[in-house]
C-alpha cells in the first residue's frame, strides 16, 4: 500500500477516520453463546487518540482486535459494521482485510514477552511486515528497521536489530512491538494494554513515546485498558466499558470532572491519587463482572450498583443526557441532578458508595 | 561450545561404559550361562569344557575376562564365540542395511507425519481430523512384527507387488535396492508416522493460539505465510529434534524386529541371534553400537536444537 | 487493581478449556470432576474404554469358554483327532500338517478360530494367552509407575548428588535400546531362571517378562515425573508444609504426590498399552512367554512360520492385540485430553 494519508499529520476536515456502528460480536463456546460485545458503536478522527477502558470481560479488547478481524474464528458471529475509509472492516474479506492490517491499522498487543516470535530475529520480523506491504528491497527495508527501533528509542539500534526478541527487556521489547506496528505508517494504531505487562516507570515512558508519534506522524490510536489512571495524560476522548457495552463515552475532562455512570465513579474512585490523603484501603468496586454467557437483564452494572432503582431492568441507551456536552453520552436512569448527587461520596471526591443514608433499605 | 563438546564427549564414554559393564555382566552372571559348556558342542567331555575354558580365558577373573574383551573391542579383535567370525567385520557387514532401512524409513515417517499431522491440525475438531487421528493411533497399536509379515506375506508373496524380503545393494542397483525396502521402510514407519502426527498436530494447535501468530497475522500476512513461517517451523522444532533420537534408536536396535521379519540381515538381526544364542562377544559390540548411535544423535539434537532455537543457544 | 489475565478474547482451542477451567473453578467445579465430565463427552473414547474391558472379562472368562464350549485345556493336543463338521467328519490337523481353519460355530463352538501345527484349540489359546498378555501388561505397569514416581520423587526433590546418580542411570537405561535390553534379559533369565534372595524364578515364570517389562520402560516415566517433581517443590504450597515443619518424606507423599496424579493416570493406560506391545515383541523374538505358555506374542512368532499355508494362526492373535492397544490407546488418549491436554506422553518402541 503505497497511501500514506498520516505522515503530514491529521487532516483537519472533521470526518472521521474510523466509524464503528452497532458493533455485536458473539461466541459459540462449549457453555453457550458468549455475546463479547453487545452493540458498540464510536467514531475515531484522524490523529485522536481515543481510550477504550473497562475491566476484563468487558468486551473491550475484543472489540479493538474485531476491527483487525482477529477475532475471527468458525465459532464467532460478527453484527454491525466499521468503515474505515471506504472499507468496511467488519465483514470484509481476508484478501481486503490484509491489506489493511499493519498498513493502514496496525496493533500493539499487551504481552510483548509473548507476541514476538521467539526464533526469529526482531529485524527480520519487523522487515517481514515492511515487505509485505511495500515493494523494498532487503537493504531498504533493514535501513527502515533500523529507523524505526532507533525512532521508538531503542539505543544501538543497528546493533540491536540483530537480537532475539529474548534479549531484550519486557520494556524494550514494547518498543520493537510499536516499531514494528509504525514501521508502514498506519493511520490507525490501536494498542491492547500496552503497559500492562510493563513495570510502573516503563509505563510512562511507553505512553509518552506513543503520544509524541502521534504528535509526529499523525496516526489516530486507540488505547485499550483496564486502568483509567493511565489514560489521564494522554488520551483525548475515552469511552468506558462494562459487559460488552459502552456506558459512558465522553472527552478526557468530560469523564473525569463530570462522569455520568455509577460504574465510571468506581472506575475513578479506585485510582490512587497523590494529591488526595492516603485512604486505608482503595476502594473497589463490590462484586465480581457478570460471568460472559450470563448476563443480567436491563442495565448489565444493575447487580453491582448501589443506586439500582425499577427502571434499571430496561436498558438504557447510550445517548446524550447533558445540555452542553452533545458528545458525552453514558447509559444509566438517573437524572443528571441525581447523577451529581450521588457520586460525591466526600466532598470533591467521586466514587461508587451508597451513602449511609440511601443504604438503609 | 568446546565446552559443550568436551562435556557431552565425557558423558557418551561414561554412558558407553556403564552399557558395556552392563552388558557383559547381565551375560556372566547368570546361571546356565557357561559359554563353555554351551561351545563344546553336544556331549561334551569334562575335559573338552575345560580345554575351551582355557584357551578362551572363561577361567579368569570376571574383571580380567572384561578388560580383556573390551581390549579386543578396541583392537578390533573380537570374535563369537559360536560361529568364530570376527565380529566387527559381521557388524560393518550389516550396517549398509540398517542405515538404508533406517535412513529411507525417517525420510518416509517425517514426510508423511507433517502431511498428516498438517492437514489433521488445519482440520482440528472436524471429521478428516478425527479420522486421521484413529488413523494415528491404530498406527501406534499396530506390532511392527505382525503388520510386516502380513504385508511380506500378502504383498510380496502372494499378490507378487514386492520382493519376498532380502536386500540388494545400492552401489548394485539403486532401482533394485529402493524396492527390496520398499516394504520394510513401510512397515518400520507406520509406528512413527502415527506417532509424529499426533505431536505435530498438538504442537500446531498449540502454537496458533500463541500470542507472536496473533501478531503475525495483524501485520497483514496471508494464512498460508502465517502457517509456514510462524506456526509451522516453530511447532517443527520439538519435532525435529524427536527425528534425531529416533534414528539414533533405530539404528541402534529399534529396527531389530523389522530386519528379522524382512530378513534383511542388518546389525539389529545380528544382535537378535546374538543375544539368542547367548554369544557374549557380539552382544557386546552390538549393543555398544547401538549405544554410542543413540548417544551420538542425544549430541546432535542438543547442537541442532540450540541452532533451531536461539533461546537456548545463546544461555 | 489487579493485572487483567488474557483469557478475554481466545476463546478456541486450549485456551478455551483454560478458560473454561478458570470459570468453573470459581463456580467450585474441581479438576476431577472437570476431567471426568470432559471425558464423558468423548464418546469415542469411552467406547474403546468399553471394548477394553470386554476384552479383558473374555480373557478372564478364558476356563468357561474352555469347559463349556470347546472342551478342551489350553495346553491340550488334537494332532489325530476329527471333529464332525456339517455331519462330514474332518482332521484337526491334516495330513500335509496343515491346521483346520476357523470352524465358528459349526462344530459346536470347537475350534471356534481353528486350531494350530499341535491341533490345539486357537480361541482357547487366544483367551488365555490374553490372559497372559494382559497381565504381564498390567502388572509391568503398575512396576514401571511405583518405580518411575518413586525415583521421579527423590530424584526431583532432594536434586544434588542423589539426583544426579538417578540420573545418570536413567540415561545408561536410556541409551540402552529397549528392545535389545528387554531381549538380552529375557533371554538370560528365560534360560537360567531368576534369582532374587529368596525369590526364585523358573526360566517359564510369567514374572520375568512382568519384571523386565516393568523395569526397561522407568527411564520414560520417570524423566517427565521428575521434571514435574522439580517445577512442583518451588510451589507456594510445599514452601507452606516446609515452613510448618513437615520432614522431606512427607512432603513428598502428602504434598507433591498428590499432584503427580493426572501425569500417572494418563501414562498408565499408556503404559498398559506399551507394555503388551513389548510383551509381545519379547516373545515374538523368544525372550518372553516361554512356550508352552501361551500369550499373543508368542501365538503369532509360532504363526508367522506357517503364514503362507494356515495365516489365520498370524492373523488372529496380532488382530486380538492390535484391537486391545488400540482400545486402550485411544480410551488413554481420551484421558489424557480429558485431564492434561498439554501432557506429551511418550513410549514407544
Amino acid at each position: 500500500m503505497s497511501t500514506d494519508p498520516a505522515a503530514t499529520g491529521a487532516p483537519p476536515s472533521g470526518e472521521p477516520l474510523l466509524t464503528v456502528e452497532d458493533l455485536q460480536v458473539s461466541f459459540a463456546t462449549e457453555e453457550g453463546v458468549v455475546q463479547a460485545v453487545e452493540g458498540v458503536s464510536f467514531e475515531l478522527a484522524p490523529g485522536e487518540i481515543l481510550a477504550v477502558v473497562g475491566e476484563s470481560g468487558s468486551g473491550k479488547s475484543v472489540t479493538a482486535m474485531t476491527l483487525m478481524g482477529l477475532t475471527r474464528s468458525p465459532n464467532a458471529d460478527f453484527e454491525g459494521t466499521a468503515h474505515y475509509k471506504g472499507t468496511e472492516l467488519v465483514h470484509a474479506s481476508e484478501d481486503q482485510l490484509r491489506r489493511v492490517r499493519g498498513a493502514e491499522i496496525a496493533m500493539i498487543f499487551q504481552d510483548p514477552m509473548t507476541s514476538l516470535n521467539p526464533v526469529q530475529k526482531i529485524g527480520r520480523q519487523i522487515v517481514e511486515q515492511i515487505q509485505e506491504h511495500e515493494a523494498l528491497p532487503d537493504q531498504q527495508a533493514r535501513e527502515r528497521s533500523v529507523e524505526l527501533l532507533d525512532r521508538v528509542g531503542i539505543p544501538r539500534a543497528r546493533e540491536r536489530i540483530d537480537n532475539y526478541p529474548f534479549e531484550f527487556s519486557g520494556g524494550m521489547r514494547q518498543r520493537v512491538m510499536i516499531a514494528l506496528a509504525l514501521s508502514c505508517n498506519p493511520s490507525v494504531l490501536i494498542a491492547d494494554e500496552p503497559t500492562t505487562a510493563l513495570d510502573v516507570t516503563i509505563q510512562a515512558q511507553i505512553l509518552q513515546r506513543m503520544r509524541e508519534l502521534r504528535d509526529e506522524t499523525g496516526a489516530a490510536i486507540i488505547l485499550v485498558t483496564h486502568d483509567l489512571g493511565v489514560v489521564a495524560d494522554i488520551a483525548d476522548r475515552i469511552a468506558v466499558m462494562y459487559s460488552g457495552r459502552i456506558v459512558e463515552q465522553g472527552t478526557l475532562d468530560e469523564i473525569f470532572y463530570d462522569p455520568q455512570h455509577p460504574y465510571t465513579w468506581g472506575l475513578l474512585g479506585s485510582i490512587a491519587r497523590v494529591d488526595r490523603p492516603r485512604p486505608d484501603r482503595l476502594p473497589a468496586i463490590a462484586g465480581l463482572p457478570p460471568s460472559l454467557a450470563n448476563r443480567p437483564e436491563g442495565c448489565h452494572f444493575r447487580p453491582r450498583c448501589p443506586h439500582e432503582f425499577g427502571k434499571c431492568m430496561e436498558v438504557p441507551p447510550l445517548e446524550a443526557r447533558l445540555d452542553g456536552q452533545p458528545a458525552h453520552l453514558d447509559r444509566c436512569w438517573l437524572t443528571p441532578d441525581e447523577k451529581r448527587e450521588r457520586r460525591e461520596v466526600r466532598p470533591g471526591e467521586i466514587g461508587l458508595e451508597a451513602k449511609s443514608q440511601a443504604g438503609a433499605s | 561450545m568446546g565446552r559443550f563438546i568436551i562435556r557431552r564427549l565425557f558423558q557418551m564414554v561414561f554412558v558407553m561404559f556403564a552399557v558395556s559393564v552392563l552388558t557383559f555382566f547381565i551375560f556372566n552372571v547368570i546361571p546356565n550361562g557357561d559359554p563353555a559348556v554351551r561351545m563344546a558342542g553336544k556331549n561334551p567331555t569334562e575335559t573338552q569344557i575345560e580345554a575351551i575354558r582355557k584357551e578362551w580365558g572363561f577361567d579368569d577373573n570376571l574383571i580380567v575376562q572384561y578388560v580383556t574383551m573390551m581390549k579386543k573391542v578396541f583392537t578390533g579383535d573380537l570374535v563369537s564365540y559360536f560361529t568364530q567370525l570376527p565380529v566387527g567385520e559381521e557388524i560393518i557387514k550389516g550396517l549398509p542395511r540398517t542405515l538404508s532401512l533406517a535412513i529411507g524409513a525417517a525420510i518416509l515417517w517425517m514426510f508423511v507425519a507433517i502431511c498428516f499431522g498438517l492437514y489433521s491440525a488445519m482440520r482440528a475438531g472436524k471429521f478428516a481430523d478425527r479420522f486421521l487421528t484413529i488413523v494415528a493411533l491404530i498406527g501406534i497399536s499396530l506390532p511392527v512384527f505382525w503388520i510386516g509379515a502380513l504385508m511380506n506375506y500378502y504383498l510380496g508373496y502372494k499378490a507378487g507387488l514386492f520382493p519376498n524380503g532380502g536386500y540388494v545393494e545400492l552401489t548394485k542397483d539403486p532401482v533394485d535396492w529402493a524396492y527390496h525396502l520398499i516394504l520394510p521402510w513401510t512397515a518400520l514407519a507406520i509406528l512413527f508416522i502415527g506417532f509424529y502426527s499426533r505431536v505435530l498436530r498438538s504442537n500446531i494447535l498449540d502454537t496458533i493460539n500463541e500470542d507472536y501468530v496473533r501478531t503475525a497475522r495483524a501485520k497483514g500476512l496471508s494464512e498460508r505465510q502465517v502457517m509456514v513461517r510462524h506456526v509451522l517451523r516453530n511447532s517443527m522444532i520439538p519435532i525435529v529434534t524427536l527425528w534425531g533420537l529416533d534414528f539414533g534408536a533405530v539404528v541402534g536396535g529399534g529396527a531389530i524386529l523389522t530386519e528379522t521379519v524382512f530378513d534383511l540381515q542388518g546389525v539389529g538381526q545380528y544382535a537378535a541371534e546374538a543375544v539368542g544364542q547367548l554369544d557374549v562377544p557380539p552382544v557386546l559390540a552390538t549393543t555398544l553400537f547401538a549405544a554410542f548411535f543413540i548417544v551420538l544423535l542425544n549430541a546432535i539434537v542438543d547442537i541442532v536444537y540450540a541452532y533451531l532455537d536461539p533461546r537456548i543457544r545463546l544461555q | 487493581m489487579a493485572t487483567e489475565p488474557a483469557t478475554e478474547t481466545t476463546l478456541q482451542g486450549p485456551a478455551a478449556w483454560e478458560a473454561e477451567a478458570e470459570r468453573e473453578h470459581v463456580h467450585g467445579l474441581g479438576p476431577w470432576r472437570l476431567g471426568l465430565r470432559r471425558l464423558k463427552r468423548n464418546k469415542v473414547a469411552l467406547l474403546f474404554g468399553a471394548l477394553f474391558v470386554v476384552l479383558v472379562l473374555s480373557c478372564i472368562a478364558a476356563p468357561l469358554w474352555a469347559d463349556k464350549v470347546a472342551k478342551t485345556t489350553v495346553n491340550a493336543n488334537h494332532l489325530s483327532d476329527t471333529i464332525t463338521v456339517d455331519g462330514k467328519e474332518k482332521n484337526v490337523v491334516g495330513l500335509d500338517g496343515v491346521p483346520i481353519g476357523p470352524q465358528w460355530l459349526k462344530a459346536d463352538g470347537k475350534f471356534f478360530l481353528g486350531a494350530d501345527r499341535n491341533g490345539r484349540d486357537i480361541m482357547v489359546r487366544l483367551l488365555y494367552g490374553g490372559r497372559n498378555s494382559l497381565v504381564i501388561g498390567v502388572v509391568a505397569a503398575l512396576i514401571t509407575t511405583a518405580l518411575s514416581i518413586f525415583l521421579g520423587l527423590i530424584s526431583g526433590y532432594f536434586r544434588g548428588p542423589t539426583d544426579t546418580v538417578i540420573r545418570a542411570l536413567l540415561d545408561v537405561m536410556w541409551s540402552f535400546p529397549v528392545i535389545i535390553l528387554g531381549v538380552a534379559l529375557g533371554v538370560a533369565f528365560a534360560l537360567g531362571g531368576l534369582k532374587i534372595g529368596p525369590l526364585h524364578l523358573a526360566g517359564d515364570s510369567l514374572l520375568i517378562p512382568i519384571f523386565i517389562i516393568g523395569f526397561v520402560y522407568v527411564p520414560y516415566m520417570a524423566r517427565p515425573v521428575r521434571g514435574q517433581v522439580l517445577s512442583l517443590r518451588e510451589k507456594e504450597f510445599v514452601e507452606a508444609a516446609r515452613a510448618q515443619g513437615a520432614g522431606p518424606f512427607r512432603i513428598m507423599f502428602t504434598e507433591v504426590m498428590p499432584n503427580l496424579a493426572s501425569t500417572v493416570i494418563v501414562f498408565f493406560t499408556l503404559l498398559i498399552a506399551n507394555a503388551i506391545l513389548l510383551e509381545s515383541a519379547l516373545s515374538f523374538l523368544g525372550a518372553g512367554v516361554q512356550p508352552p505358555n501361551p500369550s499373543w506374542g508368542t501365538m503369532i512368532d509360532e504363526g508367522v512360520d506357517r503364514i503362507a499355508t494356515a495365516p489365520h494362526l498370524t492373523i488372529v492373535p496380532g488382530l486380538m492385540l492390535v484391537l486391545t492397544v488400540l482400545a486402550l490407546n485411544v480410551f488413554g488418549d481420551g484421558v489424557r485430553d480429558a485431564l492434561d491436554p498439554r501432557a506429551k506422553v511418550r513410549l514407544e518402541r
